[in-house]
């Protein structure tokens, strides 16, 4: 489904804020377009029953009245509809919340020029899954050139230095490997879950670094996987816990911002 | 040849001898080294499957277990019907989990017993080779019975959903709706796994695992559909990353039609180490040539990260060199499905032109070759309608060029896995793009000296230069010193390096392959 609407992203909401409807032709005209499928045929005597299926879940959604421009039968057993209408809802630009990144987001382009221009050497991220986890899902979706989500990966990022340990390193290799190449942050993907092996493993992680480094020298420890909880870090011992659907360019831009962008490094309680 | 582009035949007599003359030292590399992933398709084409309880296969069971008492240097094939021979075990099966609890020894069998090894390998490896000639005859004897589609390019379409209990039903519905080939998407990450899953799977990451047995359940529903809409629909899946060799088995035995098979792709993309690549793949292109599998080749890839218009060269050099290694290995014309994409910025002027002229030119090189067209990617950024009008001009260049493999884009590509209603939409961009461009590829012929000669003229001559530098790297192996200094797709990896390097051996002088005896006796 579709919903193209003219309200505003909410960039500019944080102060005084202002009422608005959805712009189709004219000012304050409420109307907006959707586009979505049900699961039944419009084959013959069914067109009838499928435009008024259709109206009626624009209704539902606040669309009066809703006009079915468009009912196309895809098959005998799903139809694809378009439909246009007026909604009768406000748009409070004061009242709309945005998620904080407490990082700003930057193209690869931006990731490479900050870290010539701040670093003037390339960073280097040392990658792996620990333990006995053998999914390098996480961890190549982050940093092989291949990436996900339509992102390249870390490996794309000229300024990167990436070491992909891929699967089942163990914590000693990884902080042994860290120091060899003198790494400015660690990346570690943590799939399997069984009796809470992912959370054992990354505070083993997290404490062998900090036996082994001094804590201004410390590596930026970054742990991911799809059963960790982003509130986890400190508890964790590490400097940031990211979750499922988590794009390269995120993962660059954070590190960017907490080892380039003059910030103060972390204390090994950083959240 | 001349075709629309009037390329000088001297010219491109030129790109392939240097194509040849970069790829034949890599032909010897790989006729030096065999592979973990070869040994175990010796063994999957002698019939042994299955896996233990913890899901590793038997053939990685019993090869591990030759491995640490002989190496692999010599063939598992010698010591393997050695042990049978002896008496260890009645089958391979039995063997595989005798070797795995450890109750069996192997050796290097000498004089007599090293002839009846020979033989008796010999002869079960071409029992399963004579399965991959059957399954062979049977499509040939499909297509016949349901026919080819009626139109050129034939109309490529994915499932993904992880399950393929869920996929099979999607296929079909596909297939109704006019595709011609349908790709299974692998499940990320598979490419890196050592091994081949084994069963029917329900769970993938963004794909679903290439087994044996959901090739089997997935062509027998396509079978199912190919009788009922009266054409024959074909398979396609994936012979890449460590198990290239066995998915490449794999795909034989179960009459897959086509596999996406590109010599250089792992090694770019996925840091496997090139000589286990070009081993693999040569190995895995044998196969193909054998089973009547067309392959797919990955050129698209290197425009997703260098500029389309700046690497369009490495997109024909790479053409070229996947042309010569797959000749090699034994593919014939009609099986080298090989590469391109439609990836140029939208916003360069006369960027249709400039894909045309590319285009033009893959078509008027490879004049026999299946070209496989992929879709703008890079350059769809969740703007659905954008995204839509430029599939419709990646699929007109697409018939103005004569591109025999069109993967169907998605408006909704960078968005969301395709819903039911993307695929639907961009079918009817496709069918109405090529019934009302018809034959428009007989009235397309470039202006004689204008810009889409001019610029393909450009490629092909800086493709010659790529490769006269590869050429020019000091050691023998200038390709795998070019691919060592990130000529292709900017990535950098050297030979001794990457993944599944520790699954490579240097064949011993006594080394025996029956599969590859067999495969190359052909």
């Amino acid at each position: 489904m579709t919903v193209s609407t003219s309200s505003t992203t909410g960039d500019d909401s944080t102060t005084g804020g202002t009422i608005l409807r959805p712009y189709g032709d004219t000012t304050g005209d409420g109307m907006v377009q959707l586009s979505f499928t049900l699961p039944m045929s419009s084959l013959g005597a069914q067109s009838k029953i499928a435009e008024g299926a259709a109206a009626q879940l624009a209704n539902k959604m606040g669309m009066d009245p809703a006009l079915v421009v468009h009912a196309k039968p895809m098959g005998p057993d799903f139809t694809f509809f378009v439909v246009y209408g007026r909604v009768n809802h406000l748009v409070d630009t004061s009242k709309v919340q945005v998620v904080e990144r407490d990082y700003p987001l930057l193209s690869p382009k931006e990731v490479n020029l900050s870290i010539r221009k701040g670093l003037r050497r390339r960073l280097v991220v040392v990658g792996g899954c620990i333990g006995t986890d053998a999914h390098t899902v996480g961890i190549d979706a982050i940093l092989n050139i291949k990436g996900f989500a339509g992102e390249k990966g870390l490996e794309y990022y000229r300024e990167l230095k990436v070491v992909n340990l891929g699967a089942q390193v163990s914590v000693p290799q990884l902080v042994e490997r860290a120091r060899a190449e003198k790494a400015d942050a660690i990346l570690v993907s943590q799939v399997v879950t069984q009796r809470d092996a992912h959370i054992l493993n990354t505070k083993e992680m997290s404490a062998a670094f900090r036996e082994s480094y001094p804590s201004h020298t410390r590596p930026l420890l970054i742990v991911g996987g799809p059963r960790f909880d982003e509130t986890m870090a400190a508890d964790l011992g590490v400097d940031r816990v990211f979750v499922r659907g988590t794009t390269p360019g995120e993962v660059a831009s954070y590190v960017v911002h907490r080892l380039v962008a003059g910030r103060p490094r972390p204390g090994q309680k950083a959240s | 040849m001349s075709g629309k582009l009037q390329l000088d035949p001297v010219t491109v007599r030129k790109a392939r001898t240097l194509a040849r003359r970069a790829g034949r030292p890599i032909v010897s590399l790989a006729k030096k080294h065999t592979t973990v992933s070869v040994e175990r398709a010796t063994l999957r084409l002698a019939g042994l499957r299955g896996a233990d309880a913890d899901g590793i296969p038997w053939v990685n069971r019993l090869l591990d277990a030759v491995r640490g008492d002989v190496g692999i240097e010599h063939g598992i094939a010698l010591p393997v019907w050695d042990a049978l021979l002896r008496g260890e075990a009645d089958d391979l099966s039995t063997l595989a989990q005798k070797a795995a609890a450890g109750s069996v020894r192997f050796r290097l069998p000498e004089g007599r017993d090293l002839t009846r090894a020979r033989t008796a390998a010999r002869r079960q490896v071409a029992a399963g080779v004579r399965r991959v000639d059957g399954r062979r005859s049977e499509r040939e004897r499909l297509v016949r019975r349901w026919g080819d589609p009626d139109h050129q390019p034939w109309i490529y379409l994915i499932v993904a959903t992880g399950d393929i209990y869920e996929d099979i039903p999607q296929a079909q519905q596909a297939a109704r709706e006019g595709a011609d080939v349908i790709a299974v998407i692998r499940s990320t990450g598979q490419s890196l796994l050592d091994y081949v899953p084994e069963g029917a799977t329900r769970e993938g990451f963004a794909g679903t695992y290439a087994t044996q047995e959901n090739f089997r359940l997935m062509r027998a529903a396509l079978d199912d559909s190919s009788k009922e809409l009266g054409r024959y629909v074909r398979l396609t899946n994936y012979a890449s990353g460590l198990c290239m060799p066995e998915i490449a088995a794999l795909a034989g035995l179960e009459r897959l039609d086509m596999m996406l098979n590109d010599s250089m792709y792992g090694i770019l993309f996925r840091d496997i180490n090139p000589i286990r690549t070009f081993v693999d793949q040569r190995f895995s292109r044998q196969v193909h040539a054998r089973a009547g599998i067309i392959i797919n080749t990955g050129e698209d890839n290197y425009l997703t990260t260098a500029d389309a218009v700046e690497a369009a060269h490495t997109v024909t050099v790479s053409q070229l060199l996947n042309e010569f290694f797959g000749k090699e290995a034994g593919l014939e014309d009609w099986q080298l499905g090989l590469g391109h994409a439609f990836e140029i910025t939208p916003e360069l002027p006369d960027s249709f032109r400039m894909e045309l002229a590319h285009a033009l030119l893959a078509r008027d090189l490879f004049p026999k070759a299946p070209l496989k067209w992929m879709p703008p990617t890079r350059h769809m950024t969740g703007d659905v309608f954008r995204g839509y009008l430029l599939d419709a001009f990646f699929n007109l260049a697409g018939v103005m060029t004569g591109q025999s493999i069109l993967l169907v884009g998605m408006m909704t590509e960078a968005v969301v896995t395709p819903w039911i209603s993307d695929r639907d939409l961009a079918l009817q961009n496709v069918r109405y793009v090529m019934n009302a461009a018809g034959n428009l590829h007989e009235d397309f012929v470039p202006a004689p000296d204008g810009f889409i000669v001019r610029r393909a003229h450009q490629v092909l001559g800086e493709s010659i230069e790529l490769l006269e530098r590869i050429l020019a790297h000091e050691s023998k192996m200038g390709l795998l010193d070019a691919i060592g200094d990130g000529t292709f797709g900017l990535m950098k990896r050297p030979a001794d390096a990457g993944r599944g390097l520790d699954g490579v051996a240097r064949k011993a002088p006594a080394y025996f392959n029956p599969a590859t005896e067999i495969l190359e006796d052909t």
